[in-house]
């Protein structure tokens, strides 16, 4: 029987019941307007990819009415939301592809792989817009390291970062990880990439020209992953560890190295109009998006898709998720110069459709028709909700409560002062960055364990600094205040190391936004994004949401991750963030107000996640960032470090200890004369704050552009050279720091923990 | 003068050693690993990278690549060749040199800078260092663990075969400056005649001070200055 358009089920196909729809996750109305979109039923193989991409993952349906609220243009983006990858200009006729993106369901159940796939996912969509990968970052969150699952996931997704990005030979240049309980069950992995190209050679996802060739690259299709994206949209429970091992990919970061390859040398050679990887939910979404993008249609026959495994039936071929496929669009005529360089890279390229005048997302079984959809309604047709939101009662109790007992610590404050440098959210990253090959290429400026990653653009003395930020704790407490002070501590990054702030790409990972105290969280935190980015002319150019980040109920704490991209136009002024020489100068820029709430204090030394977290002076942070760049641009800093996590007690520690090793290191004498309780005035993570040292000859300079500027700049104390210590004076307080301890406490907790509970 | 650098489907350095090649003011060509002629080359050097994917052993497959018969002659031949990371993985495994690189003794991929002390200096590729020099730079392995019998280790030290070794920043040799767990701290080594030399740590990652380092420069202009020698002779 046919049901129109010459589209019949298959033999052997379930029947189409409310059941059947409700397990794809399609709600009745949407399966309503999924009929008039048809006019008909749809098949079983057409409910599957309406599942797919209406799925939250692919359809953005719970997000994206909000998301329409951030800024997203300056002169300088090349290509904004919507593309495989953002594009801005960086100089000189570079161009620069970046996007930041979630693996946390995968990773959750399978961390080597599910970390591994992550990075090979990212990769291809920074590729597949003509641009070589030049840098990696990530941004991970766990629970504590006390819990040996927590060890087990922390170690896999490390270990699955390494040997994925290591093989494709891409050095990783930062990031950011933090622990703490909130990310007991459901951790966050999310993976950064950046590549260069000229700006001439950018290339897009479309399938413009009818009767051009669709063919399929890379790897075989086979039954893993299906359903990925769908769920990647359902919140984990109880036993899931098992239950989801099929829907997770397996990565083979060799095969990606040939596809980057054989990509980057299509997209030169002419041969080829669009492309797009097989991400999330395949086949499906790179064809109806590419034909959705240019409107035109796609026709393909999937017994031509070159599988794995004999029997599989056209529902499984367009939902898979296996990896390291490209869907390429090639001018007619070119095939055979397209499967020529694919061979030379040992990789296989199948014809298997082309590009038609009809508009639709046209599916055949060895000629016979088995779906047929409206492409755009397919692709940008997905129902959108704006749900109510409304902050939680818990959060709402531990945002107000009295934290000023706190201020004592229990043990007295060098107890406390250790206690949070060998925290394992402030202490050194070292044990995970060495896993991370830093160097390959041969342009990394600035590795990781500074305040932002710089990679020089070949064949210039510019640079292109990154940086990945989100505080959970203080986005939990204070969503608006939280995402705004992501974007402020990104860009801050950024600008420490000389770099002018230029755009971001966002990973927003929250729980089940059906739920009205998520909603609350992701709506604040978009509205504090968009103050923020709107403020510092930091548009965003794309990114990711991850919803359902929950396990029997429990949600992660809202965590919009900023990956923040600065361009620095002379790399001789690379600001770092160690202090240099004995007798240099040392100067606190901004104002502090000793704000406790959400601290890592509180949490390190009183176990507590409770208080108003730092809010953002958007207009004196931007100043600051403004004058810090001022200043690197006159040569006249020695080191230039913000200050987060962790307070000052963080901040002078880094600098102080500079990289790894052995015996390495200056001291410093430092004296506070503001009227703060001790805890408030060294751990207090207040934003709008940065340490920069100068030499004493450039004291006055320092000082001046501070007055240009409006900036607060008052001088703390002096660098005291190798072997001595950090000490600091308070008005009530006196601490001498040996920078043996310091050494022992920052670089050692992360490997103690690792390295002996094993 | 023309510097051949053997591209694997997975090399990932080969970029940088045909830069490093040309800083040093030499002239370099990638050659495709499936081609089996090395042309007129003065010199090969294999990079480092993933050469097969290396899900094997490092190299293991990438000794069977059509050109590696055409490598293995000319270093048989005297030809200068050099093998850096995985390139020394691959010469160990095509039996131009002796040994194997086996797993870090971490049993973890380690990506950090290290320190080695020069103890050759009258070979073609250290010419422009100093015995005693200790220079910096960075390494990025999993397999670096140099491994040899103990008559091949010994065959090693006697010839003075062993061109750097791990040490701590004043030269010491410790095993606490042994990023690895290398018998006798090797970080590097020739074969016999002297013209095949194999090494861990990244020369061409530290080769402008932007970098952080210039001390694997005098690696390539001590291998372009023996060129340009031997092309005067």
């Amino acid at each position: 029987m046919s049901t129109g358009n010459g589209v019949a089920p298959r033999p052997g196909d379930p029947p189409i019941t409310p059941e059947l729809v409700d397990e794809h996750g399609l709600s009745p109305d949407e399966f309503a307007q999924v009929r008039r979109i048809l006019g008909r039923d749809p098949t079983f193989t057409e409910l599957g990819v309406f599942s797919a991409m209406w799925s939250e993952h692919c359809g953005y349906k719970n997000s994206k009415r909000l998301l329409r609220l951030l800024p997203t243009q300056a002169p300088w983006v090349i290509q904004g939301p919507g593309e495989n990858a953002g594009v801005i200009d960086v100089g000189e006729g570079n161009a620069l592809a970046f996007k930041i993106e979630s693996h946390n369901h995968p990773s959750a159940v399978e961390p080597y792989q599910g970390a591994a796939t992550g990075i090979g996912g990212i990769l291809r969509d920074v590729f597949t817009m003509g641009a070589r990968p030049v840098a990696t970052l990530n941004s991970l969150h766990f629970g504590d390291l006390d819990r040996p699952r927590v060890r087990y996931l922390f170690g896999g997704v490390v270990k699955g970062i390494g040997d994925y990005g290591n093989c494709v030979g891409i050095p990783s240049t930062g990031g950011e990880v933090y622990f703490d309980r909130g990310y007991e069950e459901n951790p966050i992995v999310n993976a950064m990439c950046l590549g260069l190209m000229r700006t001439e050679d950018l290339i897009r996802g479309t399938a413009e020209g009818v009767g051009n060739t669709l063919m399929a690259v890379g790897a075989r299709t086979g039954r893993d992953g299906i359903h990925g994206a769908t769920f990647a949209s359902e919140e984990l429970s109880e036993g899931d560890d098992e239950a989801s091992r099929p829907q997770v990919q397996v990565g083979d970061p060799f095969t990606e190295k040939l596809l980057l390859e054989a990509s980057l040398e299509l997209i030169a050679s002419g041969h080829i109009v669009g492309i797009q990887d097989m991400g999330a939910a395949g086949l499906t979404s790179s064809g109806s998006e590419m034909a959705g993008r240019s409107g035109t249609g796609v026709e393909m026959d999937v017994a031509l898709v070159p599988v794995r495994e004999d029997g599989m039936t056209p529902y499984e071929i367009l939902l898979s998720e296996s990896q390291e496929r490209m869907l390429v669009v090639a001018a007619a005529g070119r095939e055979d110069a397209v499967r020529e360089i694919l061979e030379k890279w040992e990789l296989e390229a199948a014809t298997i459709g082309s590009v038609t005048a009809s508009g639709t997302f046209r599916v055949l079984e060895d000629g016979v028709v088995v779906a047929d959809i409206p492409a755009l309604p397919l692709t940008e047709g997905c129902p959108t909700y704006e749900r109510p939101g409304e902050e939680g009662d818990e959060v709402h109790a531990l945002r107000t409560m009295d934290i000023s007992p706190c201020a004592e610590p229990p043990a007295g404050l060098r107890d406390a002062f250790l206690r949070v440098v060998g925290s394992p959210n402030v202490a050194s990253k070292q044990w995970v960055y060495e896993q991370y090959d830093t160097t390959v290429r041969a342009n990394s400026i600035e590795r990781p364990g500074g305040d932002a990653g710089v990679i020089r653009i070949p064949g210039t003395n510019r640079g292109v600094a990154a940086s990945t930020d989100c505080n959970g704790r203080h986005t939990y407490l204070n969503p608006r205040a939280g995402a705004m002070g992501a974007v402020a501590e990104a860009a801050r990054n950024v600008a420490c190391t000389g770099a002018v702030p230029m755009a971001i790409t966002n990973c927003l990972n929250f729980g089940s936004p059906l739920k009205t105290h998520i909603m609350y969280q992701f709506r604040e935190a978009v509205l504090g994004m968009r103050d923020a980015c709107a403020h510092f002319e930091t548009p965003v150019t794309g990114g990711n949401v991850s919803f359902y980040n929950e396990t029997d109920g429990k949600a992660v704490y809202p965590t919009p991750v900023i990956g923040m991209i600065g361009v620095i136009g002379n790399l001789d002024t690379i600001v770092r963030h160690a202090f240099r020489d004995a007798g240099d100068a040392i100067f606190l820029l901004g104002t502090n107000t000793g704000e406790l709430g959400g601290s890592e204090y509180l949490y390190a030394v009183h176990d507590l996640v409770a208080g108003e977290p730092p809010g953002v002076d958007l207009a004196a942070e931007r100043t600051l960032q403004r004058c810090v760049l001022a200043m690197a641009a006159s040569r006249v800093l020695s080191s230039a470090h913000d200050v987060a996590s962790g307070g000052l007690a963080a901040t002078l520690t880094e600098s102080c200890l500079g990289r790894p090793r052995k015996g390495g290191g200056v001291g410093a004498a430092v004296r506070f004369e503001d009227a703060l309780p001790d805890t408030a005035l060294l751990f207090g993570e207040d934003q709008g704050r940065v340490v920069v040292s100068c030499t004493p000859g450039d004291e006055e300079q320092v000082r001046r552009l501070a007055v240009d500027f409006g900036v607060p700049c008052t001088r703390i104390g002096t660098v005291t050279g190798a072997g001595s210590a950090l000490r600091i004076e308070t008005v009530s307080s006196a601490l001498r720091l040996e920078l043996d301890v310091l050494r022992e406490r920052y670089f050692g907790a992360i490997p103690g923990i690792m390295n002996e509970a094993g | 003068m023309n510097v051949a650098v053997i591209t694997f489907p997975g090399s990932n350095c080969d970029q940088d050693c045909v830069r490093s090649v040309e800083l040093a003011s030499g002239s370099a060509r990638y050659v495709w690993h499936r081609e089996v002629s090395l042309g007129d080359s003065d010199a090969v050097i294999v990079p480092g990278g993933f050469a097969h994917g290396d899900y094997l052993r490092p190299g293991a497959i990438a000794r069977f690549s059509p050109i590696m018969d055409a490598v293995i002659d000319f270093g048989r031949g005297g030809g200068l060749v050099i093998g850096i990371c995985n390139g020394f993985q691959v010469l160990c495994e095509a039996g131009l040199l002796p040994g194997a690189l086996l797993r870090n003794r971490s049993l973890r991929f380690q990506s950090h800078d290290c320190f080695m002390r020069v103890e050759r200096a009258d070979t073609p590729y250290t010419g422009d260092y100093r015995v005693g020099q200790v220079i910096g730079m960075p390494l990025s392995h999993a397999d670096g663990n140099y491994y040899a019998d103990p008559d091949t280790l010994a065959a090693l030290e006697a010839e003075g075969r062993v061109v750097f070794r791990y040490c701590d920043a004043d030269g010491t040799v410790t095993q606490e400056a042994n990023p690895n767990g290398s018998l006798n701290s090797i970080a590097g080594i020739a074969n016999a005649q002297g013209n095949v030399l194999g090494m861990m740590p990244h020369p061409d990652r530290a080769i402008e001070a932007v970098l952080g380092s210039m001390d694997g420069l005098p690696l390539f202009t001590s291998l372009v200055g023996a060129l340009a020698r031997a092309e005067v002779a």
